[in-house]
Order: structure tokens, then sequence, then C-alpha cells
């Protein structure tokens, strides 16, 4: 059983960051305003997630770093730049100097999908193991939550496959 | 000519009837002072263009002239009518600063020239750019009121020819929500129902659409039908005190970006309360179980505290759909552009599947469409999709029209979705679209958050072609400006909201030196040379009826088919499509009998996530729909993006009025029109003003992070903590032409969000957070807002909007003497 609270815990932990990442990429590409919009309403998904994993954490006293790694709450105005944003923006900006911004947007698709892709992998670990424990209430978490992950996943994906031509030929 | 004051009485006088009889004809004249019928040389037919109804009329020519209209009795759309745009807005083609010759800008001036200095201009640049970065440099921006033709000749020189995937209309501000609920929900696009309904309907809810404004000759069908024996139930949503509002049953009005959930909450009613069609939803449709999963949670009190509307009014609400054996629905811009535009009338969508109110009398749907050929900008794929509603993700499709244009289908940009208007500017911004070929259209006047708008299009490295009737605010910032003909002066077709095809014919000649928009797009096509694979014209025709052939054969089969139609039968009337061997006089509703254009192999959409955007990928669709059944789509409510605030206190929606167009370019030029609705006000509740202290006609600044707008305020009927200013006004008949004289501007999209629905791409113009602060208290003068529609005074004291001796048009009802 040590090794389900251990998967709650990274899965937790990897939600975590994908929410942090999501809004390091809307704030690093605000002026792709379908990109800022969108992935700031897909970090609320996984800061969902989080709140359901600290839920059933609780319940089965599992310790969970409560901390989200972006300190700012998901409802943050648009128009705002906080403390927190600022100093994302300036990483970004010294992240991206001497980098054509347009190829650190595709980059950052492609680290978007793969970090979606390993919590994917991750909800995928824990629904099979409620299956093989036959734990109903992990197993709905996974349905819940699961389905979230595989569209901010295509998401990224389709946004990726929308915008590389353009970049990639001008 | 004596009459009826059409401005005072925008629905003119009522011939009341009930359902299921014919609606009466009521034949609307309004022709030039001091003439009458007997003085006309000709009357020419066409439909009207100041909307999207399509109602047929005769154009009347005197001397080489326009100098009027009248209603054609026997039109299945209008059966005579004529709005007030349609009366009097004729005469804004007569204006004397028409544009008559080509210019060019010199020294960073813009001045005179010929035709073959503009073209030679326009296609080398083209040339230039397709060898030195490719066709992904070269973008199009077109509208919603050339002719089926144009667009097809367009579709086809911009993904045919050229090769760029950037080709969009300014249908996306309008009415591409409307065409990707569509394809949500049936997989293709295609309107379900037809105007009859509204002759048999028992309730007829209208969502986020103010009838009486945008189609004024629908609404006088619905006006006749509620002044006629056993009238249909009214529901209306809509934040303002619309006269929809004040006609309806129940009147919803949501805190604006809340949509979704008063659907939410409508569909949950209707469920809970088993008014569901279930053998209808088994036999014809997937998703249910997924819809009734995402609605359960929304029962009235919950969308009541996140709406802001009454329980009960909800509960009303539903029992009156849920009840109905007749349902007609329609929706517009209070639904496509606001917050989760697509996943709102997806939902509308639902209810009908849900009760299986679908392809019989008075059981349709109208997703409606903004603008009078809109409809034409999607079949013919000028607004980026492929022609005929065909798949871009789907090969096949792509290798059909590749046959149908003798090109190798790689040759067709089909790797991804079509570059939509706001992507298509932030290339432009960022660089990669180097000319933007912008025509019928204003985007200087129309797009959200105008600063940036005129930033990136004034930059020195675009080549910016403009191809309109008058110098508007966007052609005044341009490289090149081309002078087109309009309506009356050029012949083509144009469909209208319910499929509705009508010829227009050539009245008149253009003024001076201007082509047809058609003559324009060959002749730039032959400038390029572009070619099919065997080296023949990739653009073989010269004129519309040859352009009408060509797309007859690309609609062959396909869910939009022309293929039965042609210039003569037109002539002796309207006809609606499909119209084929199968259907040949045309077919009034598409859905009978629940079969659908949905199937894999054959529909135009896979359909998107609604949230993130993201298509659906082939795979996917196959096996969520593997039988062509109607698609149930649910939606989870999201909260808008930018919600008021303390220092943003209020939500600030755009619109417009009934006497104007788009961004006034013609009817800012009529004098009936323009007196109506002279200047640009702001509207605000009643209790808002209070609150404030404030008073009709005090001048207010109303500002949000993107900029200022100052207008006179009125105080109407809108919900409490919105304000409402009317999109049309810009700055061509202000001393700058172009763009704010002082700080302050006077166009809403001044102050608007660069933000758009995830699905349909559509710009969200209803969901910015906004401040209001007194300028200067009123001088006695009310705000100059109209008084007979929406923006109508709550207060007394405010002189009636009248439209004078001037104004006077004719009604015949029964028809013609």
């Amino acid at each position: 059983m040590k090794r389900v609270a251990l998967a709650v815990r990274e899965l937790h932990q990897a939600e975590n960051e994908l929410a942090g990442e999501l809004l390091a990429v809307a704030d690093r590409h605000k002026d792709d305003h379908d990109i800022f919009h969108v992935a700031r309403d897909l970090a609320g998904w996984s800061r969902r997630h989080m709140h359901r994993l600290a839920e059933l954490g609780r319940e089965r006293d599992i310790a969970l770093d409560g901390r989200p790694r972006d300190p700012e709450p998901p409802d943050r105005w648009p128009g705002d730049e906080t403390l927190g944003a600022s100093v994302r923006r300036k990483g970004a900006e010294l992240l991206g100097r001497g980098e054509d911004p347009r190829l650190l947007l595709l980059r950052d698709l492609r680290g978007l999908h793969r970090m979606a892709a390993g919590v994917s992998l991750d909800w995928e670990i824990l629904a099979q193991t409620a299956q093989a424990l036959k734990d109903r209430e992990l197993l709905d978490l996974a349905k819940r939550c699961h389905p979230g992950t595989l569209r901010q996943l295509r998401w990224a994906n389709a946004t990726l496959k929308e915008n590389a031509p353009q970049i990639m030929t001008e | 000519m004596t009459g009826t004051d059409r401005i005072a009485h925008p629905w003119g006088t009522r011939t009341p009837y009930g359902p299921g009889e014919p609606w009466p004809v009521r034949v609307d004249t309004y022709l030039e002072e001091g003439l009458g019928e007997a003085d006309v040389d000709r009357w020419v037919p066409s439909a009207t263009i100041l909307h999207s109804n399509g109602d047929g009329l005769d154009i009347a020519v005197k001397d080489g002239r326009i100098v009027g209209v009248r209603g054609r009795a026997a039109d299945r759309v209008n059966h005579g009518r004529l709005g007030p745009k349609d009366l009097y807005g004729w005469q804004a083609g007569n204006s004397q600063d028409r544009l008559t010759t080509p210019l060019i800008r010199r020294d960073g001036r813009l001045v005179e020239t010929d035709w073959d200095t503009a073209m030679d201009a326009v296609a080398g640049r083209t040339r230039e750019l397709l060898d030195e970065r490719g066709p992904g440099s070269i973008g199009f921006y077109t509208t919603g009121q050339l002719f089926l033709e144009e667009y097809y000749a367009l579709a086809m020189i911009a993904h045919g020819g050229i090769g760029t995937n950037h080709l969009d209309g300014n249908t996306r501000l309008c009415t591409a929500t409307a065409a990707t609920a569509l394809k949500e929900s049936f997989a293709s696009d295609g309107q379900p129902g037809s105007y009859t309904d509204i002759d048999h309907a028992d309730v007829i809810a209208l969502y986020g659409h103010n009838m009486a404004e945008t189609q004024t000759v629908l609404w006088s069908r619905v006006l006749d039908r509620l002044g006629g024996p056993n009238p249909p139930a009214i529901v209306c949503v809509d934040p303002r005190r619309t006269p929809v509002a004040e006609a309806a049953t129940v009147h919803l009005a949501p805190v604006p970006g809340t949509n979704v959930m008063l659907m939410n909450a409508l569909l949950h009613e209707i469920i809970e309360n088993d008014r569901v069609d279930h053998d209808y939803v088994d036999r014809h449709t997937v998703g249910f179980k997924e819809l009734a999963a995402q609605v359960a949670g929304c029962d009235p009190e919950t969308a009541a505290r996140v709406c802001d509307v009454p329980a009960d009014d909800i509960r009303t609400a539903a029992r009156l759909i849920g009840g109905a054996e007749r349902l007609l629905s329609t929706v517009l811009q209070g639904f496509y552009q606001s917050h989760q535009a697509t996943a709102a009338a997806v939902q509308v969508n639902n209810v009908h599947l849900v009760r299986g109110q679908l392809g019989r009398p008075g059981a349709g749907v109208l997703q409606m469409n903004g603008q009078p050929t809109a409809e034409n900008t999607r079949e013919c794929g000028a607004d980026g999709d492929l022609p005929g509603f065909r798949n871009w993700a789907n090969d096949a499709h792509v290798e059909e029209l590749a046959r149908l244009w003798n090109l190798d289908p790689l040759r067709i940009p089909h790797y991804g979705p079509p570059t939509h208007l706001m992507k298509i500017m932030r290339y432009v911004e960022e660089g990669s679209i180097r000319l933007l070929y912008v025509c019928g259209t204003n985007p200087a006047v129309s797009l959200p958050e105008l600063r940036r708008i005129r930033r990136l299009l004034t930059q020195e490295r675009l080549f910016l072609v403009v191809q309109d009737i008058f110098l508007s605010e966007t052609a005044s910032l341009a490289d090149v400006v081309l002078p087109a003909a309009t309506w009356g002066e050029k012949t083509g077709t144009f469909t209208n909201t319910d499929r509705t095809v009508h010829l227009s014919e050539k009245a008149v000649d253009p003024p001076g030196q201007a082509r047809s928009d058609l003559d324009i797009f060959l002749d730039y096509a032959d400038r390029l040379d572009l070619r099919d694979k065997d080296g023949s014209p990739l653009v073989p025709w010269r004129d519309p009826e040859e352009a009408f052939e060509a797309w007859k054969r690309c609609s062959a089969g396909r869910p939009c088919d022309y293929s039965g139609m042609s210039y003569a039968m037109l002539r002796e009337g309207a006809v609606q499509w499909p119209c084929n061997a199968e259907h040949p006089a045309g077919g009034e509703r598409l859905y009978a009998d629940g079969r659908f254009f949905s199937d894999p192999a054959y529909c135009e959409s896979y359909g998107h996530d609604m949230i993130t955007g993201a298509p659906l990928e082939p795979d996917e669709y196959k096996s969520m729909n593997p039988f062509g059944k109607a698609v149930i789509k649910a939606a989870e409510y999201l909260p808008p993006h930018e919600p008021p605030r303390a220092d943003l206190p209020f939500t600030l929606i755009t619109g417009r009025t009934l006497y104007h167009f788009h961004t006034r370019t013609k009817t800012g030029r009529v004098p009936q029109l323009n007196a109506a609705a002279p200047e640009v006000w702001v509207e605000m509740s009643p209790e808002d003003a209070r609150e404030r202290g404030w008073a009709e006609g005090d001048l207010l600044r109303v500002t949000t992070p993107r900029g200022a707008v100052e207008a006179r305020l009125r105080i109407s009927g809108v919900r409490t903590g919105v304000l409402f200013l009317p999109f049309h006004y810009g700055y061509w008949d202000t001393p700058s032409g172009a763009e704010p004289d002082g700080a302050d501007g006077r166009a809403a999209n001044e102050l608007t969000i660069t933000d758009w629905d995830p699905a349909s791409k559509q710009p969200l113009f209803k969901t910015a957070a906004a401040q209001a602060e007194r300028v200067r208290p009123g001088d006695g003068q009310p705000a100059p807002a109209p008084t007979t529609t929406a923006s109508k005074p709550v207060e007394p004291g405010v002189p009636e909007t009248r439209g004078g001796p001037a104004a006077m048009a004719d009604e015949r009802p029964g028809g013609p003497a």
C-alpha cells in the first residue's frame, strides 16, 4: 500500500508542475491570446485535480505537499501581473534571450505535451492500481480526472500542429 | 408620398395570422421623393443586403440611376415586406464620395492611379512574396457582403492558386459560431430550420437574438403571429430589455458570460422532468448520457446564483421549452460573441435533439447569420473552410476538390485548420504575413482592441490592399485601394440564413472606374498567371453565370447542393438549397426523419473540444459516431476570462442598433438612417445610474485596460452591472478619418478584449470589464440613441425617434393593387 501513497504523492506533484508550467507558458506567450487564455483555463483543471487528490490524501493520511508551485490563485485576473508572474516573465525573457520567440512557442508546447503525457501515465497507473485493489473511490477519482489530462494533452498537440507550419516556413 | 414613417415604425403595420396559415402579403415601397411607380423605367430583381434576412425586392431604375426599392410579394422570405435599412439604404450607393478610381500610396499619401498600375502593384508584391517567403506570407480577409460567385473565385485563388491557408471572412465576427455549433452537433454546416417555422411554432425561444433589430422583417412575422389567434409563447434570453424581451412570455437576463450555465440549467429541467423524446434520442443521437451527467448538478438554484436570474424564471422557461409541441429556437450574437460561444450555442441544438424537435414544420433551429451573404462565405470556403462543406481533415475530400480544380492535392493546404481571422492578425503582427488583402470589410473599426489593430495594420513591412466602395478607416491605411462595384451594380447570387438563394441582377453601372469584385479577382488571377496542373488558367470563367455553373459542379453531392439550380430558375423566384434530383424545387428543412450529414466519410467536420478548441482526430470521431447520428455534446461552465472587479465594476457588451449596419459605411451616408442614430451612446441600468446620481444625456467616459470612449448616457432597460455600447461608430466622418482625434475614441472596439471562442474562433465582444466616470453632466440634450429599440429610455421626456416626411414609405397589405 505504500506504493499507492507514493503514486498519489507523485501525481499530486506532477499536476502541480503541470499547472505551474501552463501558467508560465501563458505568461511567456501573452500575445498569442488563444494560448494565453486556454492555457490558464487548463491550469485550473490541474489545480482541480490536485484539490481532489488532496481530499483523498487527507482521508487516507497521505502527506502531500500542499504548496502550489505557483503561489497565485487560479482566478487571477488575466490583465494583472503579480510578483510570481513578473518573476516568471523575467525568467522567460532570460531563457528566451537569443532564442527566436516563435521557436520558443513550439518548444513550450512540446514541453507541455510531454508533461501532460507524464501526468496521463500517472493517472493510468493509479487507475490500474485501483482496479487491481477493487478500490472504487480511487478508481472514481481517476475516472473523473484522467479525461481532463487527456484533453490537455490533445490541446498541446493540436496547438503545436496549428502553429508549426507558419513558424517553420516563415 | 403618404404612408408610414418606417423610422418611427420599423416593423410597419400589423397583418395578423394564425398557426399554420400563410403569412399575409404586405408590399412595402420607397421611391425617391417626387417619384411614383409609373415614373420608374425598370424594376430589377434582387434581395436585401444590410442584414442576413434575404428579403426579395425589386430595384427601381430611372435614367440609369437607382431611385428606390419595392418588396416582392411572391418572395418566400418577406411576402413583400422590407425593413427600414432596405427602404432607405440603397441611397448610399449614389453617394458623391464613392471610390471611383484606384488609389496607390506615394510618399505616404494615397493618390489616384489607373487599374494597371494598381493591379500590377498588388500582383507584383504577391509574386515577390511568393518567391521570397512562400504562400504563408499572403493573407486574405474578406466579408459577408460579396456574392457567391466572388467568394468561390477568391477561395479558388487563395487555396488553389496561391496555396495559402490564411483566408477568412468577417463572418468570423458574426456567424462563425453559428457554423461551428452546427458542425459540432450535426457534423456539417447547414441551417436545419426554415423561416416558415414561425408560421407553425407554439413556442419561439430567442437566445441572445434581438431579432426585432437584426432581422426586422422576420420579427414582423413573429409580431403578426403574436397579433393573431393562438399566438406562440416567446422565451427571450438577453441582458437588455429588447423589443423581443418586451414581447416575451418570459425574459431571462443573465450576467454576460454565463450562457452555458443557463443552458445547462434549462437542459437539467428538461431531463429532470423527463420532457425527453427517448425514442428520438436512441435512434438518432449519440452523447445523451454525457449530457445528462454534465447537467445533473446544474439545477435552477445553482444557475440562479451564477447567472443572477430568478430560479423560478428558469423553471418557467424550461416548462415552456419542455412542453412545446413545435419549438423554434433562434440564436445570435448574445451567444456567439460571448464567453463559451460555441458551447452555449450547441446547448440550444441539444434542446432540440433531446426533445426530437427538428425537421418538421415549426420544429427547427435557426443559428442565425449577421450579414447578407455570410452563408456563401461559409459554403464557398471564403471563411477558410474547403468549398462545398468539404472536410480539410479528410484526404478523400481534398482529392475530390483537387480533381475539380485540376490540381495536385498537395497544392491545396489542408494540413491543419484554416487560419482564422484573429490568427491572421497575429501573423501580421509578428511579421510572417507581409501582404494582407482586405475586401469589403473594415477591421480598423470592427476588430477588438483597436489600438493594437491600427498598430499592426500600419507596420511598414505590411503591404495592405483594400477593396471597397468607400474610403473606410481601413482603406485610408492601405497601400493600394481598389474601387469596387456594389449591390445593384453587378450580378450574382446570395443565400440567406434559411438557405434561400436569390439572384441579384445588375441594375445600373458602377460609378467611375469601379469594377465588380469578381472582375477584380479574375484580373488578379490573370496577372498572377495562376494555372492548373495542365498549364490551363486555374480560374477559366469570365462572368458570374460561368462562375455559378462551376460552383454547381463543386457543390454537387455535398450538403449545400446547388446543382439543380440555374440563373434562369432563380429569375423565376428564390430557391432553397439543397436543390438537386431529390429536391428539384429546393428542400425547405434539413434533417427530416433524423437523417444527418454526419457519416464519418461524408461529414464536413469531426468537431472540436469546445473548451480547448482542439479538433477531434478522425479516429476519435469514427469511434464516437460510427453510424452518422447527431452528436449531443455537453459542456462544463467556465467563468469568463475578464470578470468585473473593484476598479472595473461593469461588464461591457457591444452590439448593433436597428438603423445601422457594420461600421456605418453605408447607413451613415443615408439621411433617414443616420438621423435616427447619429452618434455613439452608452447604456446603463436605472439602478446603476441612480446609485451614481447620473442622468440621461450626461457625458460619460468608459474605460477598460485597452482604451477609452466618450459617449452620452442613455438610461435603458439593460440589466444592472452591464454597460452597452453600439459598435457602429468609427472615424471616417471625423476629421482624422481613421483613428480617435483626441485621447478618447468613439469606437466601442477601443475597449474590447482580444479573446476568442476556442472552437469557433469568434472574437468575444461581450465580456470585457469596464469602468465608467462622468466627464460632465448633461445640458438637457438626451443621448443620441433611438427610442424605438432596445435603447428605449426608461424615463419619460426623451423625444421619440421619428423619420418625418422624408421617411414616409408605402405599405400595401394584400399585395400589389
